[in-house]
């Protein structure tokens, strides 16, 4: 059985937005699974939904054999939610965050200082355990937020956004730590990222969610795969529409979508192409101030099945159709 | 039921936890009772020639009226707490564990009338050290703390409802300050009944705030028993209004989430 499985999840919040229109998806016990997609997109709902903490529209969803509408007392025994907004209680210490958090998630009492000692050693904080939260960095906030939400061993945690707002060096630490988390744990983690590299980088299986929709699902490399040919970028600076003609109507390139001073034109072998790119513009009069060529990245994969660009700070919503 | 006492425990050790660590918070609980004791002490020490005004002691009169006022402020802002929690997240990471739902509620309550007893027993001693008498003796201060604490229940328990409906800490400010004062004056804290108008005198009965400053004096004084375990009688049943009131706005908080 599946850990998590989610199918036709809907919600419409009471001010009339439709956070969700029919997300389904299965998790599999010891994956780590992605819900990738720019904010706004249906991920913190769906996991709000996930951790009982809002009732979905309509649809099912089963976590840790335990049904979130019929059975939310079920479901909260299996699960460790680590929020986007922390929950960490800043005017505590780290040992004392985590020992209430044992407390109220029925840890045996016996058994509450051993373990609490134990994580606060595997997230590096032994030293500050008895220094007050708001004095913590934001990676060190982070990683006292993990071990809250692992601390009773649950079978299942949900990460919603992990890494965000942390610099770069503190995110690639945190990874390494859910790399460990994987091997030394077998938990199922579902995790929401708005960063394509975080989910190219830690997923089992990702699903890319755009307006409230799951609109593919598979490993990030099935998923790169599935792209064709290469990815060309030239930046054309005012001629975008004049290049995405000339670019057209040449052999071997799939598709040239607009984006900003540059056409990104995907090819069949970009590197026998980009003579060819650059060549045809010359001739139509266009100015080619840089040519960039990318093997597949799940940035081309979100493109190709959203229809836009990755913007992580905005909410999508270009009108543009999906090209398939 | 099994895990409300044990949860409420644990949470009611969080919230005493993080008020002992504000300084400040410590310094004003100690130093606000003899600011309001000494200056409406003596502002308003001639009240007690106006004639009908019963007793000679103006600090007599007021002791019990400050440590009732003191109780009623302290507990009508500890929605703050659950606004900071809810804004951080911390409320959805305990709704998010098989935490008892009323112990998130209850801890709170506890706490607020736990720092009203505290409160009370310090301005009881500043009232006798400026010259107040407690005959009722030890069961008059018990009563005292009793009162308080439920008079501090009820109102940290409609603070957080409240709280928990607008989750804004503006909105719960500028309703505080529109009934706050109001309430007090509605009271006996500062004057006797038998010098109030009429129409004042006929609010107050309904006033919570009321019932707990006559029911303190009564109890300071040591006589009128029976009117004092009436007046704890009616603070229990609004503890237990002001409880039903904050649960259901804690269901409405979840449903609406």
């Amino acid at each position: 059985m599946n850990a998590i499985s989610v199918s036709d999840l809907t919600k419409t919040y009471g001010n009339g937005v439709e956070a969700l229109r029919g997300v389904s998806f299965e998790v599999a016990q010891g994956e780590i699974f992605g819900l990738l997609g720019p904010n706004g997109a249906g991920k913190s709902t769906t996991v709000r939904i996930l951790a009982t903490l809002t009732q979905p529209g309509g649809g099912a969803a089963i976590v840790g054999g335990h049904n979130v509408i019929d059975d939310p007392a079920g479901v909260r025994r299996s699960i460790g939610y680590v929020a986007q907004a922390s929950g960490v209680d800043r005017w505590g210490t780290g040992r004392e965050n985590l020992v209430l958090q044992a407390q109220i998630l029925r840890v045996p009492s016996g058994q509450i200082g051993q373990r609490v000692d134990e994580l606060l050693a595997w997230v590096g904080l032994t030293d500050a355990a008895d220094k007050l939260v708001n004095t913590y960095s934001g990676g060190m906030k982070r990683r006292i937020d993990i071990a809250m939400g692992i601390i009773h061993e649950p079978a299942i945690l949900f990460l919603d956004e992990p890494t965000t707002g942390l610099d770069p060096e503190t995110r690639a630490a945190l990874w390494t730590d859910l790399d460990g988390l994987r091997r030394d744990r077998n938990l199922t983690v579902l995790l929401t990222t708005h960063y394509l590299e975080e989910a190219d980088r830690l997923c089992d299986r990702l699903a890319i969610v755009d307006q409230g929709q799951v609109v593919v699902e598979g490993t990030p490399n099935d998923l790169k795969a599935a792209i064709r040919g290469d990815t060309v970028t030239l930046e054309v600076g005012e001629s975008t529409a004049a290049a995405r003609e000339t670019l057209r109507g040449l052999d071997d390139v799939y598709e040239v979508i607009p984006d900003g001073g540059s056409v990104i034109a995907n090819v069949a072998r970009g590197a026998a192409a980009i003579p060819q790119l650059v060549t045809a513009l010359e001739r139509a009069s266009i100015d080619v101030q840089e040519v960039t060529l990318s093997r597949p990245s799940l940035d081309d994969v979100y493109l190709q099945y959203t229809g836009h660009r990755f913007v992580p700070g905005e909410a999508t919503g270009t009108g543009e159709e999906p090209r398939r | 039921m099994m895990t409300f006492f044990p949860d409420t425990y644990h949470l009611t050790l969080r919230h005493i936890r993080t008020t002992l660590r504000i300084p400040i918070w410590i310094f004003v609980t100690l130093t606000q009772p003899v600011i309001w004791l000494t200056l409406y002490g003596q502002l308003f020490q001639r009240v007690v020639e106006i004639p009908g005004f019963e007793g000679d002691s103006y600090i007599q009169f007021l002791t019990p009226g400050v440590i009732i006022m003191t109780a009623f402020f302290g507990s009508a802002w500890a929605g703050m707490g659950i606004i900071e929690d809810l804004q951080h997240g911390v409320i959805d990471r305990m709704l998010a564990t098989p935490v008892n739902r009323a112990s998130l509620i209850a801890a709170r309550v506890v706490h607020a009338s736990l720092t009203v007893a505290i409160q009370s027993i310090i301005i009881i001693v500043l009232g006798m050290v400026l010259g107040a008498s407690v005959p009722g003796g030890v069961p008059g201060v018990l009563a005292i703390l009793l009162l308080g604490a439920l008079l501090g229940a009820g109102f940290s328990a409609i603070s957080n409802g409240v709280a928990l409906l607008t989750r804004r800490e503006e909105t719960l400010i500028a309703i505080i300050n529109f009934f706050g004062l109001p309430l007090v004056f509605l009271s006996t804290a500062f004057m006797a009944s038998d010098l109030m108008p009429d129409w004042i005198r006929f609010l107050a009965q309904g006033n919570p705030v009321n019932w707990a400053v006559n029911g303190a004096r009564d109890a300071m004084v040591g006589e009128n028993w029976a009117t004092t375990w009436a007046y704890v009688a009616l603070l229990s049943a609004f503890v237990l209004v002001a409880g039903f009131f904050s649960t259901q706005a804690f269901r409405i908080y979840q449903r609406s989430a």
